[in-house]
């Protein structure tokens, strides 16, 4: 098997984990950046819309590194489907493909389902629910917590703050609530 | 006055003196471009891997998440073991974080999200570029999410 087919493969969390890990220092050393990106929805807050809002009214242009590094995100999720795609189908758990099969969820190609990623979706109830109520549930509590997953489990826990290990706990408890209370109501 | 603004609810606050063209911030580009494949090929980005380590059927996001805390807690001690300075020779520094009631209220909800979308901010952008498109949506949301806190923060438990 030659380099680029193994680069295609899926990556082990051994692997995955420290070179995110890494993005901590990297960012440090750079230029003494603080690994987050939920701020940048403040940032498009401050730059679009400030609507006189104290929260919004300060100079966001000190803060374009990090707009920088999203539109890298994306291009790096643009670079990978074009050149590095996996061939194979995506495996999942079977007990999770059997679940998602009772709400007619049965295509696994993507990252996202297709089935409930789409504009035709959002038409419905239960689309507009997961897209917009999800994405504005992510935004309003991740500035409410003062950071997300980056910024207070990556971020935070590698600077010993224990505000971010609490922040990190309910964000876990938080999902166990959605994934299994909430989610198979909303879906089924 | 100006930090003191944008330091609320946010962890990631710095206050450099030096003037920067603004390819320098290339350099940010870059690494995100590189976080972003490592989010694609380790499927971090995956809503199926989401779902997954919410019901337990899957130790894989369990194990990215806790080696990068374990990656990112090493290279934390060593800066400040070895006072490692940035490129620019400025001193690299750490604020501490005060804990709120955000951190509870807030994070519930933002797991609610998460558990919902399957993506934390992160992945939302590294979505949109393997072409989900409509995952815009969610993004557009989510600064609306955004500017409602902002808008209602004084009203909020703290």
């Amino acid at each position: 098997m030659n380099i680029i087919e193994l680069i295609k493969q899926p990556w082990p969390w051994y692997i995955a984990g420290p070179l995110i890990g890494l993005t901590v220092p990297a960012l440090l050393i750079l230029g003494n950046k603080h690994f987050g990106i939920s701020a940048n929805l403040r940032h498009a807050c401050a730059t679009c819309f400030p609507a006189n809002i104290p929260f919004f009214q300060y100079d966001y242009k000190k803060e374009i590194w990090n707009l920088f590094f999203i539109v890298g995100i994306f291009f790096g999720g643009f670079l990978t489907t074009t050149f590095l795609a996996n061939p194979l189908p995506v495996k999942i758990h079977p007990a999770l493909a059997q679940e998602l099969a009772t709400y007619g969820i049965t295509d696994f190609s993507n990252m996202v389902p297709r089935q409930l990623f789409n504009w035709e979706n959002l038409l419905s109830l239960r689309g507009i629910l997961m897209l917009a109520g999800g994405g504005f549930l992510v935004g309003f509590g991740s500035r409410y917590a003062g950071g997300c997953t980056s910024g207070h489990a990556i971020m935070g826990l590698s600077d010993l703050q224990w505000p971010s290990l609490v922040a990190t706990c309910c964000f876990m408890a938080g999902g166990f609530i959605m994934a299994n209370l909430f989610l198979p109501f909303l879906l089924g | 006055m100006d930090n003191e603004i944008r330091s609320q609810d946010t962890i990631c606050v710095n206050e450099s003196k030096l003037e920067h063209k603004w390819y320098h911030n290339g350099k940010y580009l870059a690494v995100g471009i590189l976080f972003g494949i490592v989010f694609v090929k380790a499927e971090v980005i995956s809503w199926f891997r989401i779902q997954e380590m919410f019901r337990l059927q899957s130790f894989h996001m369990y194990g990215v998440i806790g080696s990068a805390i374990i990656t990112g807690m090493l290279s934390v001690w060593l800066i400040k073991k070895y006072r490692i300075k940035t490129i620019y020779g400025e001193p690299i520094t750490f604020t501490r974080k005060k804990f709120s009631k955000g951190q509870v209220i807030g994070g519930l909800i933002f797991g609610l999200g998460w558990g919902l979308t399957g993506a934390c901010p992160g992945p939302l952008f590294a979505q949109i570029g393997t072409g989900a498109v409509v995952v815009s949506v969610v993004i557009l949301s989510a600064i609306a999410g955004t500017w409602v806190y902002g808008r209602f923060r004084e009203k909020l438990p703290h």
